[in-house]
């Protein structure tokens, strides 16, 4: 629906939805404290409430701080519009409640955030959904796993806790053979490394509580749509495609086209559920997303000469990292994510689970926290932490076996960050 | 520029525009013909509805008549906005020029094209946009996509 942008990635990540402030010509994003707003007159009000007019009613639905940091992130994604939430498991959910129903299922890749496969292994079954867990390097599981009561194909870009990158395209096209969305979570690739739309993707969705705030001040999640699924191509998706009871039988997909997710996502998925971002929350990542393209190029550079230097080290079994020639995903990698793997990744400590306690409790400069994309270097040792709740074969799909520990590498000096882990792996080893 | 417009040919042709003949409204509310031109209604424009199953009915303070020829000569349509599917689009865009003098643009909604009626509309001279909703550009130029999270395009640090 727009002209696509001609503007570079780093203008668009400072002035993307941020036109100065009408009101009063503020030019940083005011924050708009203030849950309701006055209506013009009643027909405004009937107008906005029929949605046959886009304007603000009350910050359960839109908020004009939020507003500006999801026009933001859906520029850089590169989708039609976008919704923010409270935090990126909120996303998940916001993201598939329109798809799914009772006997609906997700096909779900086993490389997820340990707390996203609880959530979609567990918590979701109280809703009547459920995920079937598939190895998406096996693509004929995928199809076999996908059938008639599928709405969704869920994966990671980069995968946490790391080391691996998912081959998004071929995903994307199992989903559109099936007539289903994929959703991609691109938390940990950000739209600077990695976007899902170019490559097939329907849905992409964040944990903007990492890199794209980016300094680990506050938890939110969005969803971004492509407006590029054909909701009405078979009978699967009646929340887009058949009439909804709650607007007088108005069907979003054909009143709305393009813009039908994002407007079912704020006059259904958020008016209910009410998984809102509030305006601070929105004032802190708008600040942070400002300079996303210039941490992610120090994130990478650092990450790449981290890991470099620990799978050089004796002491280090191995290292799980897509931009290490010795990744099983270095080809991958290097095709679909040409600006770099991402930050993220796990090493194997040699003394096992003992020897990554150790580690873990050694370093000085690290921060021993369940985070990741700040600008501080981050380390957990998943498998007793957020990985704690998954049996010993899920966490071993997942990346996150007893002997590995997860870090999230950070902005510092790249030799202050090895010196820290030099002299803990020697404590370690001790 | 017919099925690609830039934000400055939209722009331009939304603020020209004063007076819209409507093809095929439907008098249903949920209706999305009926969405957008009451819209344009709100928004001020004057929207001419034309649709012959309803002739002689008043639809947002406005006689709806049968088809372009019935419209009263004393309202100049600035605009035309077709709400049929494409396979339809030629006639009415012939009739259009034969009965409007004053008309300036052919607008085919979203998911309706025909490139015959398209050149033969800017053989006369007409702008043509195939294929976009005025509503969802009017929205998305003029500020209120932005009040919800749509990605507008629009880049500028003016007021
Ligand atoms: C990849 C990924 N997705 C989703 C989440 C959940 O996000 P939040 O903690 O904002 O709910 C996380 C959090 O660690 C994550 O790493």
């Amino acid at each position: 629906m727009t002209d696509r942008p001609t503007y570079g990635f780093d203008t668009l990540q400072i002035h993307a939805g941020a036109r100065p402030d009408p009101a009063t010509g503020a030019r940083q994003t005011p924050i708009y404290q203030s849950t309701a707003y006055v209506f013009r007159d009643a027909d405004h009000a009937a107008a906005l409430f029929n949605l046959q007019e886009v304007g603000f009613i009350y910050s359960r639905l839109t908020n004009p701080t939020v507003a500006v940091l999801q026009e933001r992130i859906a520029t850089l994604e590169g989708g039609v519009g976008a919704v923010c939430c409270s935090s990126g498991h909120a996303a998940q959910i916001m993201a598939l409640f329109p798809l799914m129903g009772p006997g609906k299922n997700v096909v779900s890749s086993t490389r997820l955030y340990g707390g996203s496969v609880t959530q979609l292994s567990q918590s979701i079954k109280r809703f009547g959904w459920s995920a079937r867990f598939v190895d998406t390097d096996d693509l004929d599981a995928v199809k076999a796993a996908v059938d008639n009561d599928t709405r969704a194909i869920f994966c990671e870009s980069i995968a946490n806790p790391g080391g691996y990158v998912t081959d998004i395209p071929a995903l994307a096209e199992i989903a559109d053979a099936a007539g289903i969305p994929l959703i991609v979570d691109n938390t940990s690739a950000t739209p600077y490394l990695c976007r899902p739309i170019e490559m097939g993707a329907t849905l992409v969705v964040h944990s903007t509580t990492k890199y794209l705030t980016g300094n680990g001040t506050v938890t939110g999640g969005c969803v971004v749509d492509s407006g590029q699924f054909d909701w009405s191509q078979n009978d699967k998706f009646p929340s887009m495609s058949q009439p909804e009871p709650a607007y007088h039988g108005l069907k979003f997909h054909e009143t709305f086209g393009e813009l039908g997710f994002t407007f079912h996502s704020i006059a259904i998925g958020l008016r209910d559920l009410g998984m809102t971002m509030n305006p601070q929350g929105a004032h802190y990542t708008l600040l942070g997303i400002e300079t996303l393209s210039l941490r992610m190029e120090r994130h990478i550079e650092n990450a790449e000469i981290v890991a470099n230097w620990l799978e050089n080290d004796p002491r280090v079994d191995f290292v799980t990292y897509a931009g290490l020639p010795s990744s099983p995903y270095a080809e991958r990698a290097k095709t679909l994510y040409p600006k770099g793997a991402g930050a993220l990744f796990t090493f194997a400590v040699k003394g096992g689970y003992d020897a990554c306690v150790k580690l873990v409790d050694s370093l000085e400069l690290f921060s021993h926290v369940a985070n990741l994309g700040d600008t501080r270097s981050l380390i957990i040792h998943s498998a007793s932490t957020t990985h704690r709740q998954l049996t010993p074969e899920q966490q071993e799909a997942a990346g996150a076996a007893p002997n590995v520990v997860r870090v999230s590498i950070g902005i510092e000096d790249s030799d202050d960050i090895i010196a820290d882990l030099d002299q803990a792996l020697a404590k370690a080893a001790s | 520029m017919t099925d690609d417009p830039t934000d400055d040919c939209l722009r331009r042709i939304l603020r020209e525009t004063k007076t819209v003949a409507c093809i095929g409204v439907s008098m249903n509310t949920i209706r999305p013909s009926y969405f957008v031109a009451r819209y344009l209604s709100l928004k001020g424009y004057r929207v001419v509805p034309i649709n012959p199953g309803h002739a002689g009915k008043e639809l947002f303070g406005q006689t709806i008549v049968g088809s372009i020829r019935d419209i009263p000569k004393d309202i100049q349509i600035d605009m035309v906005d077709i709400f049929r599917r494409s396979e339809h689009v030629l006639p009415i865009v012939e009739e259009a020029i034969a009965h409007l003098a004053n008309l300036k643009t052919i607008w085919m909604q979203v998911g309706v094209r025909n490139s015959e009626a398209a050149e033969l509309a800017e053989k006369h001279g007409l702008q043509v946009i195939q294929n976009r909703c005025p509503k969802i550009e009017y929205q998305r130029l003029f500020g209120e996509l932005r009040m919800a999270g749509f990605n507008t395009g629009i880049i500028s640090s003016k007021l």
